[in-house]
């Protein structure tokens, strides 16, 4: 689908400070740290703090996204959509403490979203359509997870903590970016699941990949290549979905975009796969350094599952508005590293003890 | 306005009461009060009774007739008075007033508290209660937090050293060895505070007044008839009360106490009196750093010198103005409610010259200092041999 | 078919209710204080009357999301509401235009902690009831670097 018409108002990002790296889990599983590192491409991977969780994490990168956009009243904000797996709540919207915690009106539409890792990028569709339709004047769109996975399992080296928000309204001279086009691809595949009175996920192995997360990604952007007439040469950055360090550098590989393009957005060799706020985040990245004019692919994954494919060209305003709020790579700089015992204490993995 | 004298006191010890009940403990010292004086039970007009949080460390509210119960005076008035941790303070000022204004001739006032049936954590979060819950409790304080933030700013402010702080714990230490009611009768070296587990930082264990079970009580009179029940009547010469923020966060300067300014002054000035006249003192040395501050809040010298006063041994039994001679909150022991009344308890024993290895030479006049919470409520009592 | 349900830390005692949270929760989100309008002080909690001059034209205004320590502690004794969270950094937090408050320092090293040291805004977790009760968020402050 064409857009052209509907832009980012203010974008912002959070990541938690605590970090803990592949060989401290991998070592406390006796495990060979070479092979995992190898295989994953990824340093270490941000935990949540212990009085942190993903409302926390929405609001902060809530926060940060008004500062980015001075000319927005928290109070014209007219949708709040957020996308997560790891909610605290079940029933009860995290959607509602970000509207108390940015001071939005009585009168808004609010609702937590949940596709596994795409959640967010469904939540940046639902404002899109909402601004588009002039349902609202401006939308505010968050992809934010602290991740849980099963102490032991591959999954635990790279589910990780952050997320990201973005404030979605009409195209102006005061938006950052604007959407060329939005496409999105669904199907019913069992790659990646919870069920809903087990604490931790699970995953089917090797069919994560092709089947899924390739399949998805690549028919997604395929799909929105076609429908804009554009080609990899035509994009500047690659942003795909990142659950590893390693898949980005391969599906980009396989659709035709060079190395240098996905580099710029790539953050989980050093907090992991943010789940809702991976891709997101990465996109973030990319605009805390892109130049006006430049072509930004970004496409999100979701287990389950599916793909939203975005093609977002950059505006001049961005140079004003991208120094008004913390940019990610001061997130990545700010990190304290834990031992295994801690993290298990940050992620509740000991039951029957709570920290409150 | 009527002259009031105590002729009566009595104390249970304090301490960790396993085996006994709050309303026990209470009767206990009830009736050595009673047998410190020729008071019969059928004398007493009134109870007023200072407790903190009966109705969380021990599920009863209501202790004002179930202590009048308890006691066998019913039916006569009975009420329970709350002021944190100045409680039984405030319970001997209301008495104190029942009797000054003509309206009774005989009451029982007391203090009484149980805390050690719950875990540490429990307690600690009931005594935040003395606090600002909605916007310091619950955001995470404790109460020997907000004393360790002043005890930071003092030592900051004026250049307090830690070890005065440690100083104060000796000292109470010392005095409380000699005192067979109280809790801790061992003696304690600066090292010992200093390295004792951190409580709040700077404050350590040792800088802390424990969790106490313990109860207080004393008889008070008309000075008219005071001579027919005892031969040495301790005479109230003066009473002065204030609060202060409940907050610490909205005072202007969290090392000062106006409410002990406050109360201090109005009792100086009731007494025709002035610090320099006092010959003993127990002060609320909930906290080390608490003790110094009311050195300098209740005028025994200039803000900013408690350190130095206590370095100097100004404060010791045989110093300028001994303070705690009892042996304090910290080492005496703090069961809440209870610590106001014993305080006044210590000082009729001064001033009664029934201090044994404690005694303080040539006391004649004596003041009790209680406050709750953070300072938030104060309660200052003078007393002498002889009648206003 | 095995179901095991563990309430953890389901003490009432020691737990505030629902809506006495929610009655302070978005000015604990925003940092909403109240200043009065005659003699300008500025105060935290919303109070009524003002205890400087005594007016009762108090109204509420958005405090700044950046300050300095006026005091701190580091609480090892814990509550029991916090009885696995800790040891943790408490201040008297002096924010810009001078209204003070309390809060929790988080992200923060010990040997960096000082009076003067300036910390900014953050949205966290401040506990919850139990397991299956509500989750209560507020302000604590982090160093600004």
């Amino acid at each position: 689908m064409q857009i052209k018409d509907i832009g980012i108002v203010g974008y912002g990002i959070y990541i938690p400070i605590y970090r803990i790296k592949i060989e401290e889990i991998a070592s406390q599983w006796d495990r060979n740290v070479e092979q995992i590192k190898k295989g994953l491409r990824v340093e270490s991977k941000s935990v949540k703090g212990l009085d942190e969780d993903e409302a926390t994490i929405a609001v902060e990168a809530a926060w940060n996204a008004l500062k980015r956009a001075p000319e927005v009243n928290p109070k014209e904000i007219g949708a709040i959509y957020i996308g997560s797996e790891s909610k605290p709540y079940a029933v009860k919207p995290t959607a509602t403490i970000v509207a108390a915690a940015i001071g939005a009106s009585f009168n808004i539409r609010a609702a937590d979203y949940e596709f596994a890792c795409k959640a967010g990028t469904e939540a940046i569709i639902s404002c899109i359509a909402q601004v588009k339709s002039k349902l609202i004047k401006y939308g505010l769109a968050i992809g934010a997870d602290c991740s849980q996975s099963w102490p032991g399992d591959e999954l635990e080296y790279t589910a990780a903590s952050g997320g990201a928000a973005f404030i979605i309204g009409e195209k102006n001279n005061k938006t950052i970016a604007y959407f060329e086009g939005q496409y999105s691809v669904v199907s019913d595949t069992p790659d990646f699941w919870r069920r809903d009175t087990i604490q931790f996920p699970k995953h089917t192995g090797r069919f994560t990949g092709e089947p899924a997360y390739f399949k998805h990604v690549i028919g997604a952007a395929k799909g929105l290549m076609e429908e804009l007439n554009l080609k990899p040469k035509d994009f500047d950055y690659f942003v795909p979905h990142q659950p590893n360090g390693s898949f980005p550098l391969r599906v980009a590989k396989q659709l035709g975009f060079e190395e240098s393009k996905v580099k710029p957005g790539l953050i989980s060799p050093y907090v992991g796969n943010l789940y809702s706020g991976s891709s997101p985040v990465g996109f973030c990245k990319v605009l805390d350094q892109a130049k006006t004019g430049e072509r930004i692919l970004l496409v999100s994954f979701g287990s389950g599952a599916g793909a939203d494919a975005f093609s977002i060209v950059v505006q001049d305003y961005i140079e004003e508005k991208r120094n008004l709020a913390p940019k990610v790579e001061y997130y990545l700089n700010r990190k304290v590293f834990l031992s295994y015992g801690i993290y298990s204490r940050h992620m509740s993995l000991i039951r029957g003890v709570n920290y409150a | 306005m009527r002259d009031v004298a105590v002729v009566g006191v009595g104390m249970s010890k304090f301490g960790e009461l396993w085996d006994k009940q709050l309303r026990d403990i209470f009767i206990e010292a009830a009736i050595e009060a009673i047998n410190d004086c020729k008071i019969d039970l059928k004398d007493i007009q009134a109870l007023f009774i200072g407790n903190y949080s009966a109705g969380t460390w021990v599920q009863q509210e209501h202790l004002g007739p179930l202590l009048a119960d308890y006691l066998g005076i019913s039916p006569k008035p009975a009420m329970r008075i709350e002021s944190a941790c100045a409680s039984s303070g405030a319970a001997f000022y209301i008495a104190y007033m029942a009797i000054a204004s003509g309206l009774y001739d005989i009451v029982m006032v007391g203090g009484v508290e149980k805390m050690t049936d719950v875990p540490t954590e429990n307690s600690t979060t009931f005594l935040a209660s003395a606090a600002d819950r909605e916007w310091e409790a619950f955001l995470g304080m404790t109460f020997p937090g907000l004393f360790a933030l002043m005890a930071r700013r003092h030592m900051y402010q004026y250049g307090t050293k830690r070890e005065q702080l440690a100083m104060v714990s000796v000292k109470n230490h010392k005095n409380g060895s000699k005192n067979p009611k109280a809790q801790f009768q061992r003696e304690v070296t600066i090292d010992d505070v200093l390295n004792s587990p951190i409580i709040a930082d700077p404050l350590t264990l040792l800088d802390c007044s424990p969790i106490s079970d313990g109860a207080a009580a004393c008889i008070l009179c008309s000075s008219d008839i005071a001579k027919k029940y005892t031969d040495t009547p301790i005479y109230v010469l003066g009473s002065g009360q204030g609060t202060d923020t409940i907050a610490l966060h909205d005072r202007e300067d969290i090392t000062i106490m106006k409410s002990t300014i406050e109360a201090s002054r109005k009792a100086y000035s009731f007494a025709h009196l002035e610090p320099k006249d006092i010959d003993v003192a127990e002060v609320h040395d909930c906290f080390t750093i608490a003790e110094i501050i009311e050195y300098e809040d209740l005028g025994f010298c200039k803000k900013g010198e408690g350190g130095k006063i206590i370095e100097n041994g100004e404060t010791e039994i045989g110093g300028r103005i001994p303070i705690n001679t009892s042996g304090g909150l910290k080492s005496k022991g703090h069961p809440v409610g209870a610590t106001g009344v014993a305080q006044v308890c210590e000082i009729v024993y001064q001033l009664r010259g029934e201090a044994g290895k404690r005694q303080v030479s040539n006391a004649e006049i004596g003041l009790t200092h209680n406050i709750g919470g953070s300072g938030s409520s104060c309660y200052v009592h003078i007393f002498g041999r002889k009648r206003r | 078919m095995f179901i095991f349900l563990v309430e953890r830390g389901g003490d009432l005692m020691s737990k505030p209710t629902s809506p006495r949270i929610w009655q302070l929760a978005e000015r604990r989100y925003r940092l909403i204080g109240v200043k009065c309008e005659n003699c300008g002080k500025i105060f935290i909690s919303p109070r009524k009357i003002c205890p400087n001059c005594k007016s009762t034209k108090l109204i509420d205004i958005s405090l700044p999301r950046k300050g300095k320590i006026y005091s701190y502690t580091i609480i090892n004794a814990l509550p029991s509401e916090r009885k696995n969270y800790g040891p943790y950094i408490m201040a008297i937090v002096e924010l810009e235009n001078g209204c003070r408050l309390t809060a929790e320092i988080v992200d923060c090293k010990i040997e960096d902690l000082k009076i003067g040291m300036p910390v900014e805004l953050t949205f966290r977790k401040i506990g919850e009831e139990s397991e299956s009760g509500i989750i209560y968020y507020g302000y604590k402050f982090r160093p600004i670097s």
